[in-house]
């Protein structure tokens, strides 16, 4: 299984699915191109976020960082800082409350909320709450640390080596290798008729944001509120109870607005306690929120990898055998590292082998990041069925489609309950003009034209538990409660058409209450791409519900059968006869109960079946030869995602997907100084993202849509992840189209791909 | 050391003491409360906090709130008026080209200052003025779409509120807690 990075080892259950609902045939609302129900307040400016958020009589904190890769505090005097102006309060690990496990639980955490081993450059030294955001960062600099520096690793190789200084007490190895097998590897490669071999890597990304990380906590005697920006208040909720020893009963944590997170704002973070620390101390509000810089360094990336990959075939493309190896890291504290799954699951092939090292560095931790280890594996593989498909001389899309898989052989060999994959290669392939494009000529001048194409699975296709609540009121409105966070995907735009897809309700007649511990109902946080086909099966439950208790009641009024009526615009209407109908502000039964409450739950998978999302991207590129610069010209994105609830936001997140795999396959590097260990570029000037001059003007977006009726009660799969993980490989093979060199090391870089050429003697 | 300065935002005129050392995006945020402007890196990368300061398009984090003394300001709150949308706000709300909404703000003024000048840029040219707003959600395609469709919009005659007008001088001290150090 995937890691269920949002879970926390816990394992999921559901509370009994609380309706029976078929699955929907045409649908008036769901699939429709719906604007954001909140984009007023986010295009006005009116949308509070947390860092906008202030409380009367609110301090403003600030974190003191350490400015080495690996080293251990001797000691701390904060004397001068507590006289600075305005200082209210010093937080350091010798304050009451303080000493907190972290990065684990209890005996097995990895370190402490601030530890005096510390790891990477970043990592918590202190804290401080002032009465202005300037005096708290000016007291930081009186606060004196000694340090002891040690010597530190910012390699998984260099981890390894003998005698390399170790992080933890164990060592510098997160867990043994995990190792995954089926079938005979050697007798695989022996009935190959090519083999192919090549080490790839990726650089580490950084996840972020527009929004840094950051939160505003309030006590109210021994119960706190929390504002944060978050994916998962009800994750925040349980990481502050646990660290605070409270009941999680006394622990609100309120997230409505949040400025992205892409998988680095799933668990609490330690500014949140310290927040909660440093206003239990002072008896005030205390706002807390990282710089930029700080940001970089510690909320999250997604980790280097070095793959080396061996694959065999048929000459008719036929996969005989797949040996995957994978080294990453988590960085400095235990995280996930791993990125075999697209080796052992995309392809049908007997004969896999499939390795995942994760090590400890002295880095920032990584965190996962949208499709954690997915386009790492889709970057090594896909660009290794390319090379596979030149040396059989055949077209790397009838390559895949050779070698499409109707069940997941990496679990238990259980079918998918669709499976789209042939689909999106062919779809996407026919869209892109793939034959035409295959057959234009490169180009005579210093600019060569290519293409080329990788496709890609996500592994999760969400699940129980999510609880939600419909209220309808005698006007006819509505509300939904729900406890999920929207981080820009256009959550609460969705659920609000599947309750007006039920209800018959205008969707500018649904107000959303959501991401709020205190007064919404669980719901995981958002990720994994899963909280569409998580949580839209539990509002329909919840609407139905409503509906049923609606149509009984306006029954009794109508004399005619409920199985005889149905909602329409705003009335009860009976089937048989149209002409017999009773407007739902009408219904006596609603007017005397003045609120009817559904309250629905999500049910479990279907049995012995698997979800999964599919895609294949395609991309056109113009290559420099003199320069090495890349230009993508073209893209498309061909994705089965099972039912597509919002048209228009589907394609938002297809489109932003396809630029972060941009960003992978052609700018984004965290670089660690070798001598210093520190990240020299912890800033966006320098991290470069894409901007609006680096995507390509040209970009289609597919759905392929296969009826889904097994994967849950909407049909809806996730979109967000699966729409990134192949777009990078897709770009890399299409410079490998242009000019016959192939970049195996992301990103593709200018000077990289110079180098490449130079040594072909292709420089002009 | 501290100052007294006048500036008209959003049509009013405030008088704000500061710190010479505050920036714009401070007394704008934390003194008048307008948190329509976002604070994404505070050090001129991201252009969350993007205003007009006399029409131009500034980063409000590189700018003093001093060097503000006199000047016109417009944040993203003095686009649209009660309740009624710029068309270019139309246009980002209808064109989906907003996803979290944390560069919208500023991408949203950073579009105005370009159609004021530009009434019917090319695909090249709204990328080009975009290219100091980073977005890491949407991919961009959809704000260039918005910014065009606005811009034809605008050029059909489709007018902008009128900015709201406040005669009074307001008054503002920041930080609201001074100390004089022990």
């Amino acid at each position: 299984m995937v890691e269920l990075y949002w879970l926390q080892g816990a394992v999921p259950e559901t509370a009994a699915p609380t309706a029976e609902m078929p699955p929907w045939g045409e649908t008036k609302v769901v699939g429709t191109r719906q604007p954001r129900v909140d984009a007023y307040e986010r295009v006005s400016g009116s949308a509070v976020y947390p860092r906008d958020f202030t409380l009367p009589d609110m301090l403003h904190a600030a974190l003191l960082l350490c400015p080495h890769p690996h080293a251990r505090v001797k000691a701390i005097d904060t004397s001068a800082a507590e006289k600075m102006p305005g200082v209210r309060a010093v937080l350091t690990g010798r304050s009451p409350g303080a000493d907190v496990p972290w990065y684990g639980r209890g005996d097995k955490a990895a370190s402490r909320l601030f530890d005096d081993h510390l790891r990477h450059e970043g990592d918590e030294v202190a804290a401080v709450a002032a009465e202005t955001p300037d005096q708290a960062f000016d007291a930081l600099r009186a606060i004196r640390v000694t340090y002891e520096e040690l010597p530190f690793v910012l390699t998984p190789e260099a981890a390894l080596a003998k005698g390399a200084p170790s992080l933890h007490a164990w060592g510098n190895r997160y867990g043994e290798p995990s190792v995954y097998e089926r079938g005979d590897l050697a007798a695989g490669f022996a009935a190959a008729d090519a083999v192919v071999e090549g080490t790839y890597s990726t650089a580490c990304e950084l996840h972020a944001p527009m929004e840094v990380h950051g939160s505003v906590a309030k006590w109210d005697g021994s119960r706190l509120t929390v504002w944060d920006t978050t994916q998962g208040v009800f994750a925040v909720q349980q990481a502050v109870a646990e660290a605070l020893k409270l009941p999680l009963a006394h622990v609100r944590v309120i997230g409505p607005y949040m400025g992205g997170g892409f998988g680095s704002k799933l668990e609490g973070g330690k500014y949140t306690v310290m927040a909660a620390l440093l206003a239990r101390a002072t008896a005030r509000p205390v706002k807390l929120f990282l710089t930029r810089e700080q940001e970089f360094l510690v909320t999250g990336n997604r980790p280097a990898n070095t793959m080396k990959v061996r694959v065999g075939a048929k000459k008719d493309g036929t996969l005989t055998a797949i040996d995957y190896h994978s080294m990453g890291s988590g960085g400095a504290y235990p995280s996930g590292a791993g990125t075999a799954f697209l080796a052992t699951d995309l392809y049908t092939c007997p004969n896999v082998r499939a390795v995942d090292e994760n090590v400890a560095i002295n880095a920032g931790r990584a965190r996962p990041m949208r499709a954690p280890g997915f386009p790492q594996g889709a970057w090594a593989l896909e660009q290794a069925l390319d090379e596979l498909a030149g040396k059989l001389g055949l077209d790397p899309v009838a390559l895949r489609l050779k070698n499409v898989p109707t069940v997941s052989q990496r679990r238990g060999n259980q079918p998918y309950t669709s499976t789209g994959l042939a689909e999106c290669l062919r779809q996407g392939a026919k869209a892109f003009g793939w034959d035409e494009a295959r057959a234009r000529a490169k180009g005579t001048g210093p600019v060569r034209k290519g293409v080329g194409m990788a496709a890609a699975l996500w592994g999760y296709g969400g699940g129980p538990p999510s609880t939600a609540i419909v209220k309808l009121f005698t006007d006819g409105s509505v509300n939904l409660n729900m406890g999920a966070a929207d981080i820009g995907t256009g959550t609460k735009t969705v659920m609000a058409m599947v309750v007006a897809e039920e209800l018959a309700v205008p969707l500018d007649r649904i107000q959303i209450e959501h991401a709020d511990t205190g007064t919404t109902e669980y719901a995981s946080p958002s990720g994994g791409s899963k909280t569409v086909p998580s949580d839209s099966p539990a509002v329909r439950a919840a609407a139905v519900e409503v509906r049923s208790k609606l149509l009984a009641l306006a029954a009794e009024e109508m004399k005619v059968p409920v199985a005889d009526l149905a909602l329409d615009g705003g009335s009860v209407v009976s089937r048989k006869d149209p002409a017999k109908k009773l407007a739902v502000t009408a219904v006596p039964g609603l007017q005397r109960q003045q609120v009817l409450v559904g309250v629905g739950t999500r049910g479990p998978n279907a049995e012995g079946k698997v979800v999964s999302e599919f895609a294949a991207h395609f991309a056109e590129v113009e290559v420099n030869e003199r320069t090495g610069e890349v230009t993508v010209t073209r893209l498309v994105a061909a994705q089965e995602s099972g039912r597509v609830m919002n048209r228009l936001t589907f394609e938002n997140q297809v489109r932003g997907g396809l630029v972060m795999g941009l960003g992978l396959g052609r700018t984004e590097e965290r670089v660690l100084d070798r001598q210093t260990g520190k990240m020299v570029n912890a800033n966006w000037h320098d991290y470069k993202i894409p901007t609006a001059l680096d995507v390509p003007a040209a970009q289609e977006v597919l759905s392929v849509d296969p009826k889904d009726t097994l994967c849950n009660t909407t049909g809806a799969k996730g979109v967000g992840e699966p729409a990134t993980i192949p777009t990078a490989a897709a770009i890399a093979n299409a410079v490998a189209n242009a000019v016959g060199v192939r970049v195996k090391d992301s990103p593709i870089t200018p000077p990289r791909l110079c180098a490449l050429l130079h040594a072909r003697g292709k420089v002009g | 050391m501290r100052k007294t300065i006048t500036l008209e935002v959003n049509g009013a005129s405030e008088t704000a003491e500061v710190e010479v050392g505050t920036t714009l995006l401070r007394l704008l945020r934390d003194g008048l409360d307008l948190t329509g402007t976002k604070e994404g890196c505070n050090e001129g990368e991201c252009g969350s906090c993007m205003v007009l300061l006399d029409g131009r398009p500034v980063n409000a984090c590189l700018v003093l709130a001093v060097e503000a003394d006199g000047a016109r300001v417009t944040t993203v709150e003095g686009l649209s008026r009660d309740g009624l949308l710029h068309p270019l706000q139309r246009a980002f709300l209808a064109h989906a080209a907003v996803q979290c909404g944390f560069c919208t703000p500023g991408m949203i003024v950073s579009a105005v200052a370009l159609l004021r000048d530009d009434p019917d840029p090319s695909e090249d040219a709204v990328r080009r003025a975009l290219s100091g707003n980073l977005c890491r959600c949407t991919g961009y395609r959809q704000i260039v779409d918005a910014v065009r469709a606005a811009a034809a919009a605008l050029r059909a005659g489709e007018g902008a509120p009128e900015p709201p007008r406040r005669a009074e001088t307001r008054p503002t001290a920041l930080p609201v807690r001074e100390e004089v150090p022990a």
